[in-house]
């Protein structure tokens, strides 16, 4: 006996359940296949930031348009979600970074994203911990932080409210023509196949550009006060975080508990989640030229995760070749903010409704395939 | 008691009031001869030693300006602040 759906999503990371939730919410019969837990994967391992960002404008549509979702959705969550209006603060250390910060700016400005310039003093005053003096810097004011696990598992419940069932600890041997196989061997029947699976979507939808990019992160004990925003280095686009080679960004959060989360790294090339000391070292040296007193608190723990990377850092949301699935990955480091706004705009497609803003940045289409039998074709 | 058996005192402060402990006594100790407990949890709960080897981080407090000092394994010193959490 096989069941039938009209939505099958792969994957309850906070992509999968915003796509599960945004379908069960249409009306839509919808069950989420989860190989292991709730918001396990990338979305365990990530900061949970909520933020405009601005390397393409495509990027920045769907950050803005995903983040206004999500501070429209803040009153309804629960505390466990730790939903922080933080605002993110680009740091600026020197002139050249401040002429970065005006740009940005006015940029924002045309845009419709809030911003206010911060001077040296100012920035000195909004974050006292941080080394003195720097040039000054940009405070995106409804920019947010989260706790993801939990963010994903309220999607997740929404969802089971307006009818989704969730099958847990069964994983996807295959998923095409409207059929997803589950390794107990039930085949279940759909219209619709959601690839949510971050890192690991290729498995499932072969011939996609996707690479795992490995980050570290760090978390310490409760400091309350000692950090009021989100601070990001302004070099993190242009110096930091390249494409290619192994790179460490000062990124700091203020958590709700007190705690901070102490970033970043990228490194492509690792197919583990060992600890590499050498990339810790150089992260909280990074984050010490920022805030020399980072190194004298106390961390708990420091983990590693893949994030889900795509040659234009833009993610894969819509239709493939195959009529019956659907992508929703490829989100990087911007899944949680992006969650939101990938699933109204893949259920908006889905249903011929228009979509808030333009999808076709985001259609897997732009990539080619690196499938080899599409290759083939091409010779 | 002989006077030679009583051990040197020395002067400390608990939460800004002043108090008095023999040398050799851990922060903890002179934490619990105040009254107080190291620190409160998040729930609202009081924390002190549990473990009194460094271990379960249950008895941390603030030590001359340290955050999460454990303070079993610290022993008193002439002047010290100490701030409960």
């Amino acid at each position: 006996m096989t069941t039938s759906y009209d939505a099958i999503i792969l994957g309850a990371g906070i992509v999968g359940a915003a796509c599960a939730l945004e379908c069960a919410r249409a009306g839509m019969r919808v069950a989420i296949v989860e190989r292991d837990s709730i918001g396990s994967g990338a979305t365990a391992a990530g900061m949970g930031h909520i933020v405009a960002m601005d390397d393409s404008p495509a990027q920045l549509a769907l950050t803005s348009y995903s983040r206004s979702l999500w501070n429209q959705l803040a009153p309804e969550l629960p505390a466990s979600v730790e939903y922080h209006a933080c605002g993110t603060i680009w740091v600026a250390a020197d002139d050249e970074e401040m002429a970065e910060v005006h740009r940005k700016f006015d940029y924002y400005a045309t845009q419709g994203v809030e911003a206010e310039v911060l001077d040296s003093n100012a920035l000195a005053v909004a974050e006292p911990n941080l080394v003195r003096p720097l040039a000054g810097g940009l405070l995106v004011t409804h920019d947010a932080v989260l706790y993801p696990p939990c963010a994903a598992g309220y999607l997740v419940e929404q969802a089971q409210q307006h009818g989704a069932i969730i099958i847990l600890g069964r994983a996807v041997t295959s998923a095409a023509h409207g059929r997803v196989h589950l390794d107990n061997g039930t085949v279940l029947q759909t219209a619709i196949i959601v690839n949510a699976t971050g890192s690991l979507a290729s498995q499932l939808t072969p011939g996609l550009q996707i690479k795992p990019r490995k980050g570290h992160l760090i978390i310490t004990d409760r400091y309350p006060g000692y950090l009021h925003h989100q601070l990001v280095e302004l070099g993190y686009l242009k110096s930091a975080h390249s494409s290619t080679s192994d790179s460490v960004a000062f990124n700091v959060q203020p958590r709700k508990t007190g705690q901070l989360l102490i970033g970043s790294s990228r490194q492509f090339d690792s197919d583990n989640t060992r600890i590499d000391h050498k990339i810790v070292a150089a992260m909280i040296e990074r984050a010490a030229l920022y805030m020399p007193g980072l190194p004298s608190l106390s961390a708990l723990r420091i983990w590693s995760g893949f994030r889900a990377a795509t040659p234009d850092k833009l993610p894969l949301i819509g239709p493939t070749e195959d009529p019956t699935v659907f992508l929703a990955t490829g989100h990087e480091g911007l899944g949680i903010t992006t969650s939101l706004g990938t699933a109204r705009l893949l259920v908006d497609h889905l249903l011929a409704r228009p979509t808030a803003i333009p999808l076709a940045p985001y259609l897997p289409s732009r990539l080619p395939s690196t499938h080899p039998s599409d290759e083939a074709i091409h010779v | 008691m002989s006077k030679q058996m009583r051990s040197e005192q020395i002067q400390i402060t608990i939460d800004q009031e002043p108090m008095t402990v023999a040398a050799g006594s851990t922060v903890a100790v002179a934490i619990a001869l105040a009254g107080l407990h190291c620190r409160t949890s998040i729930t609202g709960e009081p924390r002190g030693p549990l473990c009194a080897m460094g271990i379960c981080f249950e008895c941390r407090a603030t030590v001359n300006g340290i955050a999460h000092s454990r303070t079993c394994q610290l022993l008193c010193e002439p002047a010290m602040d100490i701030r409960t959490q």
